[in-house]
């Protein structure tokens, strides 16, 4: 039986590394480091001599990663990233998901593949979170600009709030846009004739 | 017409300039293709996103793909550079403490004397000299080795050059990790403007004609998409001459302050695209004469030397076998998809493929298929010359 392999997360977001240890010990991993800070990554990480470790594709400090490869010193452990030549789409969904894994040489891929996949999983559904909080605030500045919108037409025409409404609907259905672009672009307007 | 989409990636530094010109000037579409570019956050993710095929092409450190073709590195795929995207334009600047201990020992911060500087910089330390650069593989890295080893600096005794990100750069200083830096623009630039760092050199005082970036696909790309391959370097080529002129400069800098690109101010940008750079707090000026290229001397020409001279210094670093060494490197530099994609266009291009690295001294006609060709200065500051195996 082989022991069990350790694991450095680098993750500056306290509540991202959490769910990442989470589902790691999940997946049955229990030796987990995490590193928050970035700077001389390359020295925390040959003091903690881990087998393995996961970083956020879109950090910045991961190219200190990279000078691991070439330190060869005879203390040294040489870590390189994880590049599995018969899993290309192992390697390559991680890549999609943004997560890279740097392994100690000679490790077998079958002892990656379950972190790996464990991980691409939780960096998949930050992805997921990530849309849709982008999502959720377009939708309520989208909102915030068809009521001003709204507000215009009322005072403008008179009308109530309903009629308000269905005019500016009708109007982008007549112009083939969007209902919050029509609004966007009275709104911009009525700014620069007040 | 349908335009080609091709996704291309870049860092957001002053020599991606090439590319931003291709894409937003019209060059791309000219020869049909739509270039559809997109900033990386670092240089591995942008390699690996080249090499798993995210990316059709990238904007890289010319010392990526001879790396991994001599096995060093991460990385996945085998990658070609289709052309050299820039020549020089980097600065080597040290932290505001050793520029104070330089000066003491009456360094003048001539920007133009790499002997005198690298002997005042070696003279102010005490232990190691720990300098950072933005990628093991990078042309940053070369020049402070071949600077310093050449002055009698021993590495990795007495220097130790470091991996940093030049956005980490001044929390590195901060923190007393590193004594001084080589980075590219506008990164030299803003450590004079954040205050934490004073410029010491452009990389020119080192190697006057060094390839810095290249434009880079996967080798299975470039065997298999010879006729679009073409077409992006013709593209590239064409934005190089057009950002030849002056003129051009400063036009471009603000097109490349916006936020999508390098969000930066364009005065900064002006700086180095001019090669008219503010040199400490007290605004100093020097001025550096070819600073950065992008066309002239036939910069944009993939010579496989270059490939060689890199990948003989970095066999020699790591203990590899150096005539196997020197066949995996030059392969990299696809200097015969350039000849051929520029058949007819370029008025004269080199008519060799390998030449001898630092032999100019003055600018100097070279035979080329056109018989025109005047290549510029290449020269070593210690006017060593790099002669490659077999020519």
């Amino acid at each position: 039986m082989t022991s069990q392999l350790s694991i450095i997360v680098v993750e500056a977001d306290r509540d991202r590394a959490h769910q990442i240890v989470d589902s790691l010990k999940t997946a049955g991993y229990d030796r987990i480091q995490v590193i928050s800070e970035a700077s001389s990554l390359a020295r925390q990480i040959s003091a903690f001599q881990p087998d393995m470790v996961l970083i956020d594709m879109t950090h910045p400090s991961r190219d200190m990663l990279e000078e691991m490869a070439l330190a060869s010193g005879p203390l040294d452990r040489p870590v390189a990233m994880f590049v599995d030549q018969s899993d290309d789409a192992l390697t390559g969904a991680a890549i999609e998901a943004g997560v890279s894994a740097y392994v100690v040489d000679g490790m077998r891929p079958d002892r990656v593949k379950p972190v790996l996949d464990a991980a691409i999983a939780r960096f998949r559904m930050f992805e997921r979170m990530r849309k849709e909080l982008a999502e959720t605030k377009r939708a309520l500045e989208e909102r915030k600009i068809i009521d001003r919108a709204k507000g215009l037409v009322m005072k403008a025409r008179g009308v109530d709030e309903d009629e308000a409404y269905a005019l500016l609907r009708k109007t982008a259905m007549d112009q083939g846009k969007r209902l919050a672009d029509v609004a966007e672009a009275l709104v911009s307007s009525a700014g620069l004739l007040s | 017409m349908r335009l080609e989409e091709l996704k291309i990636g870049f860092m957001p530094l002053v020599d991606a300039a090439p590319l931003i010109v291709a894409a937003e000037m019209g060059f791309a579409e000219e020869e049909g293709l739509s270039l559809v570019l997109e900033a990386a956050p670092s240089w591995s993710a942008l390699r690996d996103r080249l090499c798993f095929g995210q990316l059709d092409a990238a904007h890289m450190l010319s010392p990526v793909p001879v790396a991994g073709a001599l096995g060093l590195g991460g990385g996945g795929a085998k990658l070609d550079a289709l052309a050299v995207l820039s020549v020089n334009g980097n600065v080597i600047g040290v932290s505001r403490a050793v520029a104070k201990r330089m000066k003491d020992r009456g360094h003048d911060f001539g920007f133009d004397d790499a002997i005198a500087a690298g002997k005042a910089l070696i003279g102010s330390m005490d232990g190691p000299l720990r300098v950072g650069v933005p990628f093991p593989f990078s042309m940053h890295a070369e020049l402070v080795y071949y600077w310093l080893s050449a002055l009698g600096l021993p590495a990795p005794q007495n220097l130790h050059v470091r991996t940093v990100p030049p956005p980490l750069m001044a929390d590195a200083i901060k923190a007393g990790e590193i004594d001084a830096f080589c980075v590219g623009e506008p990164w030299g630039s803003r450590s004079v403007e954040t205050g934490f760092g004073e410029l010491l050199l452009p990389g020119t005082a080192i190697w006057s004609f060094a390839p810095e970036k290249v434009l880079a696909v996967r080798s299975d790309w470039a065997s298999a998409e010879q006729a679009l391959g073409a077409k992006l370097i013709r593209a590239v080529w064409r934005a190089a001459r057009w950002l030849n002129p002056a003129s051009s400069r400063s036009l471009v800098s603000e097109l490349m302050s916006r936020d999508r690109f390098l969000g930066v101010p364009a005065d900064l940008i002006d700086r180095a695209l001019r090669g008219r750079f503010m040199i400490n707090g007290s605004g100093d000026g020097r001025a550096s004469e070819g600073f950065v290229e992008f066309f002239a001397g036939a910069a944009g020409f993939p010579w496989r030397s270059q490939a060689e001279w890199i990948g003989t210094r970095l066999a020699a670093r790591t203990g590899l076998d150096r005539d196997a060494s020197v066949d995996a490197s030059r392969k990299t530099f696809r200097s015969d998809l350039f000849r051929a994609a520029l058949a007819g266009v370029a008025p004269d291009l080199p008519s060799a493929s390998v030449k001898l690295e630092g032999a100019i001294d003055t600018p100097t006609a070279v035979g080329s298929l056109g018989g025109r060709l005047t290549l510029p200065r290449d020269s070593f500051f210690d006017g060593r010359i790099f002669e490659p195996l077999d020519s």
